[in-house]
Parts: structure tokens; sequence; C-alpha cells
């Protein structure tokens, strides 16, 4: 008896340990606010305006092969080099998705952070990042022109970071199972019963954009301008196409090394990938084959933003300059597989990588809708109707897979 | 001084000696596993923003209505159980001859190397087992060239974590019989039963708790898992599934919370079922 008394007891104080925080203020107190609904309006975090002496230490958060230091790999080291440079002791915490990086960030804990679109906005939109002096980062002006004031890295001309790679999401295929060799999208949606069981689709609620370009292509009446603002209707057709895919679906992908496999066993045949997974399946000999569809694509582009509560900004400052620098664009970008964003950092890369990457080639990247959150204000500028947010898409990806 | 001061106070009072000796495993139970349930519970009621960036603290119902309303989640929580069955009853079959044989038929010898090859699958780590289904699943592996494979689906997924859990349900069960005495089954013959009166009403009676503490590792274990299904599940998903997501994609963390509630809920109606048998006072 007692001791039922005992464990109850405990179990109120938990109870009220939890609960009682229930009428406090939110306690992540940089976290979005909430009086603005989905409207995207910039909160005032100042920016720096000068540099000063480094602070000794900065603290990254980024992709898993962003910020190598040897360790993974001996060759691979674009850390050490800027330790030594600068006097900062870098200290990295990778992270696996853009969700992940939202929420470490919200901790406030780190000086400097790689974001892909699908973040940088969210990021902007909870004050967690600063805007971004680009007059403080020389190496800027190397930056492919066409990466700048972009809707995921500014808002209203400022930018909010440093722009550092981006890649576009392909349609790849085996060649020896998919005859004719497809150029559109169609071959995994509205023709992809004839590879019935054996198509692969990313398993994001991201993806939901892929489907929405290609009925943007396919389906004018609907209206979308941008797969990335898709009012309830849109989202709905959006959300039908996926499912007719779904049933000629073998599986989805997230892992990209579960791909490679997929492909090399011929488990799947045709379905979206990144270039640097063709090029390790065309390593392994297997016969397959990426391109851009005639519909465009979707992708990523990724920017490197200031904490704004960073207590290091001379490094974190010191760490954007070096990562653009056209020695450590170049190892990032042929490490993990991506177009560099410096047009130097081309110049001293392996011959033919920036030509299999597209990287510079305007007409190439102005194809690819680059991942972007979508929020309540439409971001096609729409001011009629009111757009479907992440969450929705969220849940309308696992109603997709049933 | 001091030490023989609070040994002498711990002496006299009984009361301060038994809270001390129960206090931390009461607070760990208590607290830290009660209490994160609690969490689980109160996050439910809540519900976030829409960038998903901050938890609104105001109290509503709105994720038990969508999780009641949206027919795709009562699809999946429907497939999860039956796996959940699947894979137990599949355990279940291949248990019991394994351990019937391990405990009354082979020898000490043998007893132990059958042992230590039963729980040798548990030093390799989950995911080495799950991708090697995976190979095994493939189109041109090993099953699909005697033209056994299902391919990627639900019943691959129900075979891997039947496999992943088999130990689970043959240790138990092993337990249980080699604790019955080997007279018994003489006194059984010896009284005129059969091999099949034997098996029912002397095997049986002792074998059936031992079956149901299985069954409580190989469902809550299926209840639980997600990572299997991701691998050779092709587009299936589980309760799990749902609960990476929405915590992990969406960063819900609040809707994560409900989804999560539902294997809580079942596996509550499970034991207390299996209280009901009386199999548990057995054990």
């Amino acid at each position: 008896m007692k001791l039922t008394r005992l464990a109850g007891a405990a179990v109120v104080l938990a109870l009220c340990a939890v609960g009682c925080g229930t009428s406090s203020d939110d306690s992540g107190g940089s976290a979005g606010d909430s009086d603005t609904p989905g409207g995207f309006t910039a909160p005032d975090v100042p920016m720096a305006s000068e540099l000063g002496d480094n602070e000794g230490a900065l603290s990254i958060l980024a992709w898993p092969g962003y910020a190598e230091d040897g360790s993974t790999d001996k060759t691979v080291d674009w850390v050490t080099p800027f330790e030594e440079k600068t006097g900062c002791q870098v200290d990295v915490k990778t992270f696996g998705t853009s969700d992940e990086a939202v929420s470490l960030m919200q901790s406030g804990q780190y000086d400097v952070v790689s974001a892909s679109g699908d973040a940088s906005l969210r990021l902007i939109a909870g004050g967690d990042v600063a805007p971004v002096n680009t007059d403080l980062v020389p190496n800027y002006a190397d930056v492919w022109p066409f990466l700048k004031d972009r809707p995921w890295n500014s808002v209203d001309d400022q930018m909010y970071g440093i722009p550092h790679g981006y890649g576009a999401n392909l349609l790849m295929w085996r060649t020896d199972k998919v005859d004719p060799a497809p150029t559109s999208w169609s071959a995994v949606f509205d023709d992809s019963s004839a590879y019935a069981g054996k198509v692969t689709a990313y398993d994001s609620p991201i993806y939901i954009a892929d489907a929405a370009l290609y009925l943007m292509n396919t389906q004018p009446d609907l209206g979308i301008e941008d797969p990335y603002a898709l009012d309830a209707d849109q989202l709905a057709a959006a959300v039908e196409l996926l499912k007719a895919q779904k049933a000629n679906v073998g599986e989805y992908w997230s892992d990209y090394l579960k791909e490679v496999q997929a492909f090399t066993t011929g488990d799947s045949i045709v379905g979206t990938t990144w270039q640097v997974i063709a090029n390790l399946a065309e390593a392994d000999k297997v016969p397959v084959k990426a391109i851009l569809p005639e519909e465009g694509s979707t992708g990523w582009s990724d920017t490197w933003m200031v904490g704004s509560e960073t207590e290091h900004p001379n490094c974190a400052y010191a760490w954007l300059d070096h990562i653009i620098s056209p020695e450590a664009n170049d190892a990032v970008a042929e490490w993990f597989g991506e177009a560099p964003a410096s047009s130097k950092a081309c110049e001293i890369a392996t011959k033919g990588f920036c030509e299999s990457y597209h990287a510079g080639d305007e007409a190439y990247a102005e194809k690819i809708h680059y991942w972007t959150t979508p929020i309540e204000e439409c971001l096609d500028g729409r001011t009629d109707v009111t757009c479907t947010t992440y969450q929705e898409w969220t849940q309308a990806w696992t109603e997709i897979k049933g | 001084m001091a030490s023989s001061g609070s040994a002498g106070l711990l002496h006299r009072s009984p009361r301060l000696r038994l809270g001390l000796l129960l206090g931390p495993p009461m607070l760990w139970l208590g607290v830290l596993y009660l209490g994160s349930l609690a969490a689980l519970f109160i996050t439910s009621l809540w519900t976030v923003d829409a960038f998903g960036a901050g938890i609104q603290r105001t109290w509503t119902l709105e994720n038990f209505r969508t999780l009641f309303t949206l027919d795709v989640y009562r699809t999946i929580t429907f497939r999860t159980l039956l796996t959940a069955v699947a894979v137990t009853v599949i355990d279940g079959l291949v248990a019991v001859p394994v351990a019937l044989f391990m405990a009354k038929v082979a020898s000490p010898r043998w007893q132990r190397i059958l042992v230590i090859l039963v729980l040798t699958p548990l030093w390799a780590s989950y995911l080495v087992k799950a991708y090697a289904w995976r190979g095994m699943f493939s189109t041109g592996g090993p099953l699909d060239s005697v033209g056994l494979s299902p391919g990627y689906g639900l019943s691959a997924t129900i075979v891997t974590l039947a496999y992943l859990w088999l130990p689970y349900m043959v240790l138990p069960m092993y337990a249980g019989l080699e604790r019955l005495p080997d007279s018994l089954l003489e006194a059984s013959a010896d009284l005129g039963a059969g091999t099949w009166t034997t098996m029912r009403r002397v095997v049986l009676p002792v074998l059936f708790p031992a079956a149901v503490a299985g069954s409580i590792f190989t469902f809550s274990l299926t209840l639980g898992d997600y990572i299997a299904v991701k691998i050779v599940g092709g587009t299936n998903q589980l309760l799990g599934n749902v609960v990476y997501d929405s915590f992990l994609t969406g960063n819900n963390m609040p809707f994560a919370a409900t989804v999560s509630l539902i294997p809580v809920v079942v596996m509550l109606a499970y034991l207390t079922a299996v209280r009901r048998t009386g199999a548990l006072e057995n054990l």
C-alpha cells in the first residue's frame, strides 16, 4: 500500500514538473512568433558591421560531410587548415535532417549552421540566425551570381548566409531494363505502371513538390506557379498523383546507400536520385543513367548561416570565408557530391568534376526548384488564398504512404 | 564519530532505512519511467505552430481528433497489430519444437551448444541482420533464385521480425520446459497416456505461461519497430514510422506523442488479458 502511494506521489510530482510549464511562456524563447501565423516578417536581428580578433573557438552544426577534419578519411580535411589559419578551435556537430538542424539551432549553442532551403526559412523566421554582412566575406565575390539573393537565403534583398553548394534531384533509370530512355518525370508518374513495383521515390514530405512540379507542366489548369506554394486544392491534386504512383512504387528511399543497392540488384529500376548516387552506381558498373528531365526538377541549395546568439562572430565569419574559399569549397563539393558555389573552386577541381555536376551552368541551375519550406503565406505571391504548411505536407505524406 | 552517529540513526529508525533503500529505485520507476509516460500523455494534448518551430502549450484534443478521424491511422494501426500477431504466432510455432528438443531431448552437452546457438544472433547488430534479410529478399537474391522471395513488403517484414525476435521466444520456453521434471513425463506414460495426452496435459500447462512471457517480448518489440520495415518493408509503414516521421520530419512532437499512445494502450490491454489467464502467476 505504502509503496503504491509513494509511486503515486512521484507521478504527481512528475506530472507537475511537466504540466506546470504549461502556464509559463514558450521556453524556446527564440522560436517562431505565433502572433504572425504563417506570415513572413523576418525578426529584427542585428547584423555584424565589422570584424575584430578571432575568439579562438567555433561551434559548427553541419550536414555530414560538410565539416571534415580528417577523422573520416585522412585526405579529407578542411577544418585543420582553418584552425591553423585562424586559431579558432572547431567543434563539429552533424545532423541528419533539416528538421533536426532547426531544433538544434533553436538551442542557441551553435555559431554556424549549414542549412538547406527547407530549413533556412524556418531559422530566419525563428530569429535563430542573423543577417550576414557579405562585405565581411571576401570570397563571397566569387560565388556564382545566380545563387545570390534567392528566396531561400535572403529576405528583402538581405543575405542571411553564404551559398555553399547545390544539386538537383535527378531521374535515374537502369538502361538495360527501361526502354525507351525517359525524358520526362512522367516515367515515374503517369507512365509508372509500365514499371510496377520497380519505381522508387524520395521518402520525405518535400517530395510532394516533385509531384507538384510535374502537375505544373501537365495540368496548367491547376495554376501551380511554384511547387512549394500549394493551396488546398493543388495539394490534393499532388496527393492524388502520388497515391496513384504509390501503387507502382517498390520502395521509398531516404538513405542514399540503400538506393544504390536497390538499383544494383534491380529492385528499383526508375526513380528520383542524386548525382552522387548515380556516380556511385556507375562506379559499381551498374548500367544506369541520370538526367535532368524536361520539366526541370527539385533540388537543394545549401547556405552557411550565423547563429543570432553566437559568442564567436569573428570566428564564424572566418569560417564563412574559409568554406567558400576555392580549396575548401572544391574539397567539400567533391567529397559530398554537389556543385560548388564558388566559381574559383571549379578552376582547381578535378578535371571533369564541375562538368558532371553542371556547376555554374545557370540554365541548368534555373531548372532546379530548390527546397523551400512551404508556409501559409503563398511563396508565389498569391494573397487571395492561404497555402498549405509543411505540417500539412507531413500529414499528407503519411496518408500517401497509407 | 560522525559515521557512528549516522549509523546509529539508521539503526534507530527503520523507516529512514527503508526510505534510503527503496528511494532510488522508486524514484527511477516513478519519475523516470512513469514520469516520462505522463509527459508523453501531456505532450499529446499540445500542438505546434505552422513552422513546427515551437510547441504551443494550450490544451487541445486536436491531435486525438486527427488520429481518430483520418482513416490512414486506423489502417496503419491494424497493419501494425497484424504484423505483431503474425510475428508472435510464427515465433511461437517455431520455438516450441526447438525449446522442447533443447530441454528434453538433447544431451547436456548439446543443450549448452544449442543455447549458445540460439543466443549467438543476439550478439550481431540489429542492422546487420536486417540488411542481411534485405539481401535475401532482393531481386536475384538467394530466396528469389529459388522462387521463394515475396519481394519487399509486409510479408518480408514479418519474416525478418520473426527472425529477429525468435530468441526472445525460445529462451522463456526453454527455461519453462527445463523446470518440468522428466519423472512427470515418465509418470504420465506409466499411467497410460499417449504422446498427445502427455503433451496436452503435462507439457502444455508448463509451456503456456512461458509462451505468454515470450509473446510479450515478440509482440511489444514488433509494435515499436520501425527500422526493419524501412529496410525490407517496401512502401509499408507501421506505427513506429508515423511516430518517427511526425517527430523528426514534421517536428511535431505532440502528434508523435499521441500516436505513440496507441502501442501503450494496446500493450496495457494485452497485459491485462494475459493477467486474466493467470499465466503471469505461474511464471
